[in-house]
């Protein structure tokens, strides 16, 4: 495999909390414009791993490369100025601000104007704020909500708070958008939709990192899964093969997908 | 004389009240999140309700250690009433209300308490008629009063008392509940309400032992006393680390001797360009260099952002 | 598309609320003339009130922070025209010079104190500013000895007015056939500076900042996520409502003529957050409504208080001037608890689509 091809490798990851070890060594390898899942039974470590490459925490041991250079995300804002935008398990929007505004606040990092340009809105401030609302429009569009880009985040449905939350992070023009739980809470028609939207933002050029219950959703949309348990990748590889791999069986997918 | 060892028994004595002051904003802070900024004003009238007791029993022929103990006993109860009543009546209500909102309820019933007492005993210094004859002690070239050796002592007693009240009282392991998940405390079947009340009620119990002790060690009261006092309590308790107990004590008396040997050395310090009349600024400048350094205190614990 | 456009009457109506707040504005010096200067001078205090608040909104409002220590920098801005244009030192800059000096000072002590402290949970931020505040006011105490800097209590007297050529705020003149006192020249200037500071606030919340700060205010996590540099976008607001304390400073000291310590004590700094938080914070016409009402407020009850009494009791009971902080207090209190957030709250705000596609 090319240098290339590698969008992030993560190695030997670590991470614990007093005593309790979240990870544990954790190494893999996601490819540029795949989908690639994360799956595990519940405290596996997943988001402690999402939080570790989002810059939310601090990894003690191990470290990440991403798109050939090594992460220095020792803050949030940093790991998404080098292109990894995120979604929170518990959505995490600016309830008071409205759909629109939740994605032009997603492009605060790719957009320049400051205090001066704001109070006297010279031309070229004028032109950015218009291109951030053009911006953030085409991309409730995208995602399909923007007949609702006029309310509150807080009054949207549940599956359309998931999506705006997704349109915030495309906002930020991601090389990878790691989804942290995104089928959670859905009904079958919703998960389905969100199927086609994620399998669309891949087709458009972004890997897709997922980590997810719905294990149904993982295997159809994946092209590769890593699989966590107690802090510990336990198996990497296409669905299927993870899929009859014993560990895993045993681990986490037991009697729950026949 | 030798100053050290004066500067470091002064701060002891000062820093014993801070603790004390410092443990009625920790407590508070460590349960439901609030800057009580009344309780400076509480440990003021604590001092002036113990005084208008020690006064009006002074000429009764009671021994002075009897007119003591009741003015402190009675200084203690008032605290405690008004303790609590500061609770439910001005914080409970708005226990869901954005961030500043109580906050700014606590510097509104700070004012009302400083003038409501500037309206009771006056705008001028009131000064405590002496009840105990002050002895004076000589260790190594330094010497100590009674008055101190008191207050010292009387704040070790306290506070071994609340230690003992927090770590093996069932209100005590509520408080601690209460104080790390106050949601799962309440599915466990305590009562929320109770607790937060209980530790208005102690901390002011707490802050009127401290408002005794402040007034007989300079003999002096005033209504706008409790503003500086607070401040600089409330510095203790951040130096320990909010929330703390161990913390707002060790960052008391930490504060008392830092404050004594600061303004006894700054002129040696600075040349004399600096003199001691610059001694309330040491608080702020070691909790603003502290804040720097170990954001969470001396004796906090780290506390990450969660996702 | 959009059933939520502004009507076309209702924008008539606004402009019609603007030309009636004009008149109304360009009259109050006029009408509190007839009750002698004084009236005009409580209206200018309302007006470098209205500025203050609305330089802290800045702060607390929109980015969220708590800042009880804000006096400082006024009281940096004061003595530094204080000390720059009086005989104390024998100089004598204009305030062209100066105001924006002190502005700057303001600021430069703005982002010192703030960049260790903002990275820090809220509340210590507040502790912070209150001691800060409190370090300038002692240093201002004290700075008289060895060497003369701030005369101490007594404070810094005979300073220059504002002067533009030979045009000096302090004296009365004639201006088109109308008499402008000292007192009401001032007070168009300081209108002039309050309506610059409400037009920063509004264009700041409509601007990739101002979102950015409400980005942080509903959720400090996200907006890290979404790759807001957090430390310094706040730093940008403490640094900003600080120059506007500066600023303000300046003015008073130009204004007053005299500048001491008692001026910038911590309950200066309570008044104007009161101000911020009682009128609604973030909402400017709630911000200014709590301004006018804070400054009126106490001298209402100073002008009442008395004359109240003695028509009840028959003789005065109680201080006036400890009765008035009573009431201010539970005025506080009182407004807290019956609306949390503030008299005037923002309503949901209303957005045209025409103005956000520029």
């Amino acid at each position: 495999m090319s240098e290339q091809q590698l969008l992030l490798e993560a190695h030997a990851v670590a991470k614990h909390f007093g005593g309790v070890k979240a990870l544990h060594d954790v190494s893999l390898t996601i490819r540029r414009g795949e989908i690639y899942g994360l799956i595990g039974p519940n405290g596996a470590g997943k988001t402690t791993f999402f939080n570790c490459l989002t810059g939310l925490y601090r990894n003690e041991g191990g470290h990440f490369i991403f798109d050939g250079v090594r992460l220095q995300a020792d803050a949030p804002h940093k790991a998404a100025a080098v292109g990894i935008a995120r979604t929170f398990q518990n959505i995490r929007l600016f309830g008071n601000m409205t759909a629109l505004e939740n994605v032009m606040v997603g492009r605060h990092l790719r957009t320049r104007a400051g205090v001066v340009g704001a109070i006297i809105r010279n031309p070229a401030t004028r032109a950015e704020e218009a291109g951030i609302a053009r911006r953030a429009e085409e991309l409730l569009h995208y995602v399909g909500i923007h007949a609702r880009a006029h309310d509150y985040a807080k009054h949207l449905s549940y599956g359309d708070q998931r999506r705006l939350e997704i349109a915030r992070a495309l906002a930020t023009e991601p090389k990878l958008l790691a989804l942290d739980e995104p089928a959670a809470g859905m009904n079958g028609t919703e998960t389905e939709a969100l199927r086609v939207l994620v399998e669309g933002i891949c087709r458009d050029g972004v890997t897709v990192l997922l980590i997810e219950h719905d294990v149904k959703l993982v295997m159809g949309l994946c092209g590769r899964v890593a699989v966590l348990d107690y802090g510990e990748k336990i198996c990497e590889d296409v669905p299927a093969v993870v899929q009859k791999d014993a560990r895993v069986v045993e681990a986490y997918l037991g009697g729950s997908v026949a | 004389m030798d100053t050290l060892l004066q500067q470091l028994i002064n701060g002891l004595t000062l820093g014993a009240v801070y603790a004390l002051v410092a443990l009625g904003y920790t407590m508070v802070y460590g349960i439901i999140g609030l800057i009580n900024f009344a309780h400076g004003e509480v440990v003021m009238i604590g001092t002036m309700v113990a005084f208008t007791v020690i006064v009006s029993l002074a000429g009764s022929g009671m021994p002075p250690l009897l007119v003591l103990g009741i003015g402190l006993l009675v200084s203690v109860v008032v605290c405690m009433v008004l303790g609590w009543a500061l609770e439910r009546v001005a914080y409970r209500p708005l226990r869901h209300a954005p961030r500043l909102t109580p906050l700014i309820t606590a510097i509104g019933m700070s004012i009302v308490l400083q003038n409501v007492a500037m309206i009771i005993w006056g705008r001028n210094y009131i000064t405590f008629p002496p009840m105990i004859h002050k002895q004076i002690y000589d260790i190594g070239g330094a010497s100590f009063t009674n008055v101190q050796v008191a207050i010292v002592s009387l704040a070790a007693v306290v506070m071994l008392g609340l230690i003992y009240l927090v770590h093996r009282t069932r209100i005590g392991m509520a408080m601690r509940a209460t104080a790390q998940n106050p949601h799962v405390a309440s599915l466990m079947g305590v009562d929320i309400n109770r607790v937060i009340a209980m530790a208005f009620i102690i901390g002011s119990a707490l802050g009127a032992v401290a408002g005794c002790m402040v007034g007989s060690y300079y003999e002096i009261a005033h209504y706008q006393m409790g503003f500086m006092l607070g401040l600089k309590a409330f510095t203790a308790a951040v130096l320990g680390g909010i929330g703390n107990l161990a913390g707002a004590m060790a960052g008391g008396l930490l504060l008392g001797v830092i404050e004594a040997l600061g303004a006894g050395y700054i002129g040696d310090l600075t040349g004399d360009i600096l003199g001691s009349h610059y001694q309330d600024i040491f608080a702020f400048i070691v909790l603003i260099i502290v804040l720097i350094f170990r954001p969470s205190g001396l004796f906090g614990e780290r506390t990450g952002d969660r996702a | 598309m959009n059933g939520r456009a502004r009507p076309s009457s209702s924008r008539q109506r606004h402009w019609l609320g603007f030309l009636l707040l004009g008149v109304v504005l360009l009259a109050v010096p006029f009408v509190a003339a007839l009750g002698g200067q004084a009236w005009v001078r409580i209206a200018n205090f309302a007006i470098l009130y209205v500025f203050l608040a609305l330089g802290l909104n800045i702060v607390v409002g929109y980015a969220g922070l708590l800042d009880l220590g804000y006096v400082a920098f006024y009281a940096v801005g004061a003595y530094a025209y204080a000390l720059l244009a009086s005989p104390h030192f024998g100089i004598h800059l204009p305030f062209w010079v100066i105001l924006p000096l002190g502005a700057g000072l303001a600021c430069i002590f703005g982002v010192l104190l703030g960049a260790p402290t903002l990275k820090l949970r809220g509340d210590y931020l507040a502790i912070v500013t209150l001691g800060f505040g409190e370090i300038v006011r002692i240093f201002m105490n004290n700075l008289n000895a060895p060497v003369n800097i701030t005369n101490g209590a007594q404070g810094i007297t005979l300073i220059d007015p504002i002067r533009i050529g030979d045009f000096s705020f302090a004296q009365t003149s004639s201006f088109l056939g109308v008499t402008l006192s000292g007192p009401q020249k001032y007070y168009f200037l300081l209108v002039a500076l309050a309506l610059l500071v409400i037009m920063v606030n509004i264009r700041l919340q409509d601007s990739r900042i101002g979102r950015a700060w409400q980005a942080i205010r509903e959720d400090e996590i996200a907006a890290k996520a979404c790759g807001i540099n957090t430390r310094n976008i706040k730093l940008l607001a403490f640094a900003m409502g600080a120059s506007f304390g500066g600023i303000a400073g300046g003015v008073f000291s130009a204004m007053q003529g005299f500048v001491s310590p008692e001026s910038f004590s911590l309950m200066e700094s309570i008044t104007i957050l009161a101000m911020v938080v009682l009128g609604g914070m973030g909402h400017i016409p709630g911000v200014i409504l709590g301004a006018i009402l804070l400054t009126g407020l106490p001298e209402a009850l100073r002008y009442g208080i008395e004359p109240l009494q003695r028509a009840l009791f028959g003789r005065m009971i109680v201080d006036p001037e400890s009765l008035r902080m009573l009431v201010f207090g539970l005025a506080l209190v009182l407004v807290m608890r019956f609306r949390p957030a503030g008299l005037w709250p923002s309503s949901q705000r209303r957005r045209e689509l025409a103005e956000s596609a520029g």
